[in-house]
């Protein structure tokens, strides 16, 4: 083989595996390829995929957010109690008016904006690792969430549910919400300042500061974009279920987004992030979580199915790197 | 026959992703000799070096080393057969001892435990062998780079080898230090090593070399005795042509003075420097390694923070927290460490030419804008890549640095500030370079040239501005420019030039 067809074989990886994937799960399992079924599983995978956008922006500039899942718990808490029918015996908020659902919502992105711009201002102006802002940060979010509830937040009013669980022509909403974002992520990465200078912040910092890139304030958009997904996560999950539990609402699907975000070729050295690679990433354990599930797999099984991927995916993408020196 | 070469490197073929950086080259190297590879930058030697110790894979051809044929998959493999190597970019472990990074990966032991006695004896001993006075308890991050060099190549000759690649080993040493090298290299001749030289300067290769090899564009040109081979003739077949003159000089019109510095002070590294700057004007900045020359510019640029002094822009006073405002005031800086502040080596060409003016490119960003001012610059500055989507990475030093000449010309400058330019590139680039300078000044532009090559600063500058120890010792015009005059500036301090 030619290095050009390597080269291309390597950069096309990703949806040859998601091609053998969806090929294998068809003839394993006749249900899998039905509309419906298909429907299910990108419902299910659109919450995570949101935060996998969020998420893979931090990467990219070699950090990481371990707040996404706590975010989305003390967003989807708040945004919920704040349109629980003002009659109703366990509602969270005792008293108080009865705001429109649009308005709670714009609340609640902009509470995820206001918690991200603290995140990015402390990793920024400190220098100390995403890792460790973020886990703090995952610690205080989903404590501050338990403290504001001790309980489920329940009945919540369709009005709010619209984006978790309505239908336009058939199609789920929550479907249109994680394309729409997408596209947005595309947008941002490929047609924006914004976007070049990650690319640059990730793959040289001193290079990109000494080209005039404001670091410290491309570093908080960052974050403020990361727990926006958050944010807008939470409010589907909550939206989606009808009600929110702060203790259990997004537990772990930071973890799954970082998964979603890294198969999807998002380099941990920084610099690489693709919108197409992260739908492949997410669309990849989406199609093994639900063929696998229908397949009567034990869950576990999966997981370490996933876990090897997750890895796997990483180890290929280190070799491509790895002998450049 | 095969008894007359150590080694012999046959039809060497190495592909990059888009590029060929070896078409089939040779290099026969006799035991106990010197044997210098020249060529521009990108012409391979390195690449070359690369392929024989294991650090990249080789895509065809041949390696006989000792009369075995050998293919080393890792540098360790290479070290155990006797091949090592001292490396153009160093790689210290900063926060450990000398001694520690001199023995790193090989410490002697006591049963389980590391002997710490021996590896100090051991480095002590090293040390007094070739003069060099160095404590090998010291952190190594608190060492000069030219001792770290030097730490790297009592490490690399350490190993006992029977061949030492030396990727220029000179370039961040002093004089004295260089006169040092050249006395271990006498002593591993006579030992019988064989050592592969890599070096751009002239002088050094014909003091030391026995034999030569030349490259160009990934082809082998030529072996040759050094005895049967001129400088002129050696430059003659690196480039394929002639060079005709290596500093053309404009005459150009000095304009007003557009910047003025005022008492510059940063920390100890930069104490009150004051100087000013003309429109068309290129102010060469001398001094020895050390002298805060650098440091002076990152003051200027924003890079490093100022703690004193003033700096006036067209007459009004201006003030660069960050490299953001000094591009904002129209001043750009290419600096000196290319690879680490300089480029984005995973990013395209197109991006790395844009990344300073970002700004200009409006919202949502016009690419084809973008592509267009790329494109020209490439076209301008004769920058030799595969695309404009290739990694920048993959391009020769030499071209890198076009790429990021063509970043600072797209922000329109007024003052353009270029440390050390033409560092590690080869004598056809180096030309070019200062021909770009020389346009640059003849459109207007004002520009500061840092160099530690003198003939380099006399060659270019119409001012001389000299530096030792954080300060400035003295300003030359061009008519009394001579290298006695910088030298002894750049040396004495400001007591003794009083008294002399």
């Amino acid at each position: 083989m030619s290095v050009k067809q390597k080269k291309l074989l390597s950069d096309n990886m990703i949806w040859l595996v998601l091609i053998v994937l969806v090929i294998f799960m068809t003839i394993a399992n006749k249900n899998f390829a039905s509309i419906a079924n298909i429907k299910t599983m990108l419902t299910g995978e659109s919450i995570k995929g949101i935060m996998a956008f969020g998420v893979a922006f931090a990467i990219l500039t070699k950090g990481i957010d371990l707040s996404l899942g706590a975010v989305a718990a003390l967003v989807g808490a708040i945004t919920g109690a704040l349109v629980q029918p003002v009659d109703l015996a366990t509602r969270a908020l005792s008293g108080g008016a009865h705001i429109p659902a649009a308005v709670s919502i714009l609340l609640g992105i902009l509470l995820g904006a206001l918690i991200g711009g603290c995140i990015g201002a402390i990793i920024a102006y400190t220098q100390i690792p995403a890792f460790i802002a973020t886990l703090g940060a995952q610690l205080i979010c989903r404590a501050a969430a338990k403290i504001f509830s001790n309980r489920p937040i329940s009945n919540l009013p369709d009005s709010y549910r619209f984006f978790g669980s309505g239908q336009v022509f058939g199609i789920p909403m929550i479907i249109i919400v994680f394309v729409v974002i997408a596209f947005l992520s595309w947008f941002i990465l490929v047609h924006t300042r914004f976007g070049k200078s990650l690319y640059a912040i990730g793959g040289n910092i001193q290079a990109a500061r000494v080209a005039g890139i404001n670091v410290e304030k491309n570093m908080i958009k960052v974050y403020v974009w990361c727990s926006m997904m958050a944010a807008i996560g939470g409010i589907l999950m909550a939206g989606r279920a009808g009600s929110s539990d702060p203790s259990t609402s997004g537990l772990n699907y930071e973890l799954d987004a970082i998964a979603a975000a890294t198969v999807g070729g998002t380099s941990h050295t920084g610099g690489v992030c693709s919108v197409t690679g992260v739908i492949a990433g997410i669309l990849i354990l989406g199609v093994i979580n639900n063929g696998l599930v229908l397949m009567g797999v034990d869950d576990n099984m999966t997981n370490i199915l996933k876990g090897v991927i997750i890895v796997g995916s990483v180890v290929l993408d280190m070799r491509k790197n790895i002998r450049k020196v | 026959m095969s008894e007359e070469y150590v080694l012999q490197m046959q039809d060497i073929v190495k592909e990059f992703p888009g590029v060929k950086a070896l078409k089939g080259v040779q290099l026969k190297v006799r035991p106990g000799t010197v044997h210098t590879l020249m060529g521009e930058n990108g012409a391979g030697k390195s690449t070359l070096v690369k392929c024989l110790i294991g650090m990249q894979p080789v895509t065809s051809g041949t390696i006989i080393y000792k009369g075995k044929e050998v293919n080393y998959k890792t540098t360790q493999e290479a070290l155990d057969a006797g091949i090592s190597m001292i490396h153009q970019e160093l790689s210290p472990v900063l926060e450990r001892s000398v001694s520690d990074n001199v023995w790193l990966g090989r410490e002697p032991k006591k049963g389980l435990i590391v002997d710490q006695k021996k590896m100090r004896q051991d480095c002590q001993e090293l040390f007094q062998k070739i003069g060099l006075d160095l404590n090998p308890d010291e952190i190594m991050k608190n060492l000069t780079v030219a001792k770290m060099q030097m730490v790297e190549i009592v490490k690399a000759v350490s190993y006992n080898s029977s061949i030492v690649i030396m990727d220029e080993p000179t370039s961040a040493l002093t004089d004295a230090e260089v006169e040092d090298l050249f006395k271990i290299i006498a002593d591993l001749k006579a030992k019988g090593v064989a050592i592969v030289y890599i070096s751009h300067k002239m002088e050094e290769i014909f003091r030391i070399s026995d034999d030569i090899s030349i490259f160009r564009d990934g082809e082998y040109v030529t072996t040759d005795r050094a005895e049967n081979l001129t400088q002129d003739k050696v430059i003659e077949l690196m480039v394929g042509r002639e060079i005709t003159d290596m500093f053309p000089k404009n005459e150009c019109e000095i304009g007003d003075v557009v910047m003025k510095v005022e008492g510059l002070c940063s920390g100890r590294a930069v104490r009150d420097v004051s100087f000013d700057i003309r429109k068309g004007e290129i102010l060469g900045f001398a001094g020895l390694v050390g002298a805060g020359r650098t440091e002076t510019m990152e003051t200027v640029f924003g890079i490093r923070s100022k703690t004193g002094g003033k700096i006036y822009k067209d007459g009004k006073e201006i003030f660069i927290k960050s490299p953001e405002d000094a591009i904002k005031n129209h001043i750009g800086m290419l600096t000196e460490d290319r690879r680490g502040n300089g480029i984005v080596g995973i990013l395209s060409v197109k991006l790395n030419s844009v990344l300073a003016n970002l700004k200009a490119y409006g919202f949502p960003i016009n690419a084809k804008k973008m592509e267009a001012d790329t494109k020209e610059y490439i076209d301008r500055l004769g920058t030799k890549t595969p695309s404009m989507a290739a990694q920048i990475q993959n391009l020769s030093g030499g071209n890198q640095q076009k790429v990021l000449f063509a970043r600072w010309l797209l922000t329109d400058p007024d003052i353009l500030i270029m440390d050390e330019p033409t560092r590690g590139i080869d004598v056809g680039a180096k030309s070019e370079i200062h021909n770009i300078i020389s346009e640059l000044a003849a459109m207007g532009k004002a520009i500061i040239v840092i160099s530690s090559e003198l003939p380099e600063v006399m060659g270019v500058a119409d001012r001389v501005v000299v530096m030792r120890e954080g300060e400035v010792t003295g300003i030359i015009g061009r008519s009394e420019i001579s290298q006695e005059l910088i030298m002894k500036y750049a040396t004495l301090d400001k007591k003794a030039q009083a008294e002399a």
